[in-house]
């Protein structure tokens, strides 16, 4: 780019992007990628994300990376949006935990209380 | 022979107390029954963990865990789960799910905002929150005097750890004389538990990117060099992808926004050597030679990397300034304390309850990060120290808890801001042990250019050891004082400068520990293996023979139903016998 309309251009419909609705996306699942979460087993929590958001073609679920929360005691760390609800943060998911947020969640739009990540007092 | 299943029974008091004898009685009596006495075997053990729900016993291969077993559960187990091969779920024990709790009301975020939320590898995502927009204005509508007025305005000083003014360190590299001049980013974190930069250069390295720009454009730098550590390699690859992308969308190389500025940066991974975070140092090691600090002056705005005006800054410093210039100085001066604005971010590690990484605004207290922010001490034991600021900083004890975490409060307890490592210790910590582990840290990582240094450490260190093994004499304390002094005066950088900071402190708060080790050779702690016995209380022991099986060392005599005694020659101290004990008869003294 060579100025700034442009950056406010890439700003613009990168925002776009990531407010679920557009482009036919309907949630988002993020998994915190950084090297806490890897080492408590962020990969094959991403890897199953993957696996069973292929294997069940959930064609309008976003799947991303992050960083490190700062929570690297719960890691792998996930956090998901159904819509324009708030997003839920979810602490300790191994693959077999995906599975069931993936059904109760992501399918069925009920998130799981007991993995989740209280954040306000 | 080979047994097919192995039932491990709790012989815990509390358990035996409940019945686990006749539990115990029951299975083994129903095996039989069933015929399969020889492919079960029963075992007792000293606990299974479990020993408020007693009686309890855990089946193997399978692993699982039963309790508040009765004698008549214990039957049915036995031919539901090992002759028919079904667990009974009514009696295996279940973990609670337990709450995942994290109260971010101390927190607040500046550094760390975009991390956690951002994908790091998609440069858009980091552009759609207002990234390198304030690069933009900074390139298009300010000259580099007004960049600094601003830094100066908002009261930033550096996150390294020495908290030098950050704008008037630009302003020294700006004035310098020179055909090139460098920036260099200084993400080579070594302090044990910290790991605030790899955060950010994992989360947000276009933070730190920007960051870099904008200082490049206020000093008149070109080139610019990241020096991270091989260790963080996910931190390094995030980072190529990060600089690639910019350099794709025109962020980087020449001409930027067609503002006729020219900038790019380069990346340099440091090899391991923990002397190579210290500025100078790092230069050489960017420059291809062994990293060993040099005198200063010159300092390396005067003369750094080959010879040139250089402005070094760590990372979080960098990822500060994006936010300052787009929001205003007033905004970041609004947080902190009168000296040291904006926030900071800390590693909290050690015996909390919640370790991790933290970013709170400077000022907050103590003991607002160990309980607030970290939930208080693990296993709810007292609180002792908070070692702050990596292995050259001190040890501040509880009577300072409410302390301002700023740079002069941290410098006047003896301590240092560093870059942000927090060790809290509980009780059981042994503070001449704490001591004698970053002695052997710094010694170890010591590069021995200096004198006071290389061969300082080692004096002190020896000292430190004697102290944990009992040669201690009558004097120690005031000469590893007197050699602090002198290792402080003479070392030729930070790092020997720093390395008596643990001892001094210690000693400062916790003489009487050093007393103990030297006079009366205990250690209050009970850690040091060398003031430390272990002896059985016959008025307790049960004559179980358990902890003569498990002895390693064969030091405990004694006959079944008879009380056992430990011969303190042969002892080792390794602390099994009390682990296996069933009484609780084995005294630490």
């Amino acid at each position: 780019m060579k100025s700034l309309e442009e950056l406010q251009k890439i700003k613009e419909s990168a925002l776009k992007r990531r407010s679920l609705g557009q482009e036919g996306a309907r949630a988002r699942v993020t998994v915190a990628m950084g090297t806490c979460g890897i080492a408590a087993g962020a990969r094959e929590t991403m890897k199953a994300v993957l696996d069973e958001i292929e294997k069940r073609q959930l064609n309008d679920v976003v799947v991303m990376q992050t960083g490190c929360m700062g929570l690297c005691e719960y890691e792998p760390m996930v956090v998901i949006q159904v819509g324009e609800s708030e997003p839920v943060t979810y602490g300790k998911i191994d693959p077999a935990r995906v599975l069931t947020l993936v059904e109760k969640h992501l399918l069925n739009n009920t998130p799981v209380e007991e993995w989740r990540v209280q954040t306000n007092k | 022979m080979a047994y097919r299943a192995h039932v491990l029974i709790s012989g815990e008091p509390r358990c035996v107390a409940k019945g686990a004898r006749e539990v115990e009685a029951a299975l083994v009596d129903k095996l039989h029954e069933l015929l399969l006495g020889d492919e079960v075997q029963v075992m007792e053990v000293s606990s299974l963990g479990h020993g408020d729900k007693g009686p309890e016993l855990v089946i193997y291969p399978d692993g699982i865990n039963y309790v508040n077993v009765t004698p008549e559960d214990a039957r049915f187990i036995v031919e539901e789960h090992l002759l028919k091969g079904r667990p009974v779920d009514r009696l295996m024990y279940k973990e609670l799910p337990e709450p995942l709790e994290a109260p971010a009301t101390k927190e607040v975020r500046v550094v760390l905002e975009n991390v956690g939320r951002i994908d790091p590898n998609n440069i858009e995502d980091y552009i759609a929150f207002d990234g390198y927009a304030a690069m933009a204005k900074v390139l298009t509508e300010m000259t580099p005097e007004e960049v600094l007025d601003v830094l100066k305005q908002s009261g930033l000083r550096g996150r390294g750890g020495a908290g030098f003014p950050t704008w008037l360190k630009w302003t020294f590299a700006r004035q310098a004389v020179g055909e090139k001049k460098f920036i260099i980013c200084n993400g080579d974190e070594g302090d044990p538990g910290a790991f605030m930069n790899r955060r950010v250069l994992e989360g947000d390295p276009h933070a730190v990117i920007e960051g870099m720009i904008i200082a490049a454009y206020a000093i008149g730098a070109q080139q610019g060099y990241f020096y991270v550590r091989a260790e963080y390699p996910i931190a390094i690859r995030t980072l190529r992808v990060a600089l690639q992308q910019a350099r794709e969308y025109g962020l980087l190389g020449e001409n930027i926004l067609g503002s006729g500025f020219n900038f790019d940066l380069e990346i340099r991974m440091g090899a391991g050597a923990f002397v190579c975070g210290e500025e100078t140092a790092l230069m050489q090691s960017i420059e291809g030679d062994r990293g060993m600090p040099r005198t200063r002056p010159p300092f390396p705005a005067a003369s750094g990397l080959w010879k040139s005006p250089t402005n070094i800054n760590n990372v979080e410093t960098y990822a500060n300034v994006p936010k300052i210039l787009l929001k205003g100085p007033e905004w970041f001066a609004s947080m902190g304390t009168e000296k040291s604005k904006g926030t900071k971010t800390f590693a909290v590690a050690g015996k909390v309850k919640r370790t991790g990484l933290i970013e709170v605004p400077l000022g907050i207290t103590l003991r607002e990060v160990v309980y607030d922010v970290g939930g208080g001490i693990l296993n709810d034991k007292k609180f002792k120290a908070v070692q702050t600021g990596g292995p050259m900083g001190g040890c501040i004890p509880e009577q300072y808890l409410d302390m301002p975490v700023d740079y002069e409060s941290l410098a006047s307890l003896g301590s240092i801001m560093g870059s942000g490592g927090m060790v809290i210790m509980d009780e059981d910590t042994c503070m001449v042990d704490i001591a004698r582990f970053f002695m052997e840290f710094v010694q170890e990582e010591s590069c021995g250019k200096c004198v006071p240094c290389r061969v300082g450490t080692r004096r002190m260190l020896e000292i430190l050891n004697n102290i944990c093994e009992g040669k201690g004499q009558p004097g120690d304390i005031e000469l590893l004082e007197s050699m602090s002094q002198q290792i402080i005066d003479g070392a030729l950088c930070g790092l020997g400068k720093g390395a008596p900071n643990p001892v001094l402190s210690t000693i400062k708060f916790f003489r009487e520990e050093y007393e103990a080790h030297i006079y009366e050779k205990k250690c209050p702690a009970k850690v040091c293996k060398a003031l430390i016995t272990y002896d059985i209380n016959p008025d307790v022991c049960i004559g179980c023979t358990r902890c003569a099986r498990n002895c390693p060392v064969q030091a405990i005599s004694g006959k079944a139903k008879e009380t056992h005694v430990i011969d303190a020659s042969i002892c080792i101290r390794c602390g099994v016998c009390k682990q296996v004990c069933p009484v609780g008869a084995v005294n630490v003294g």
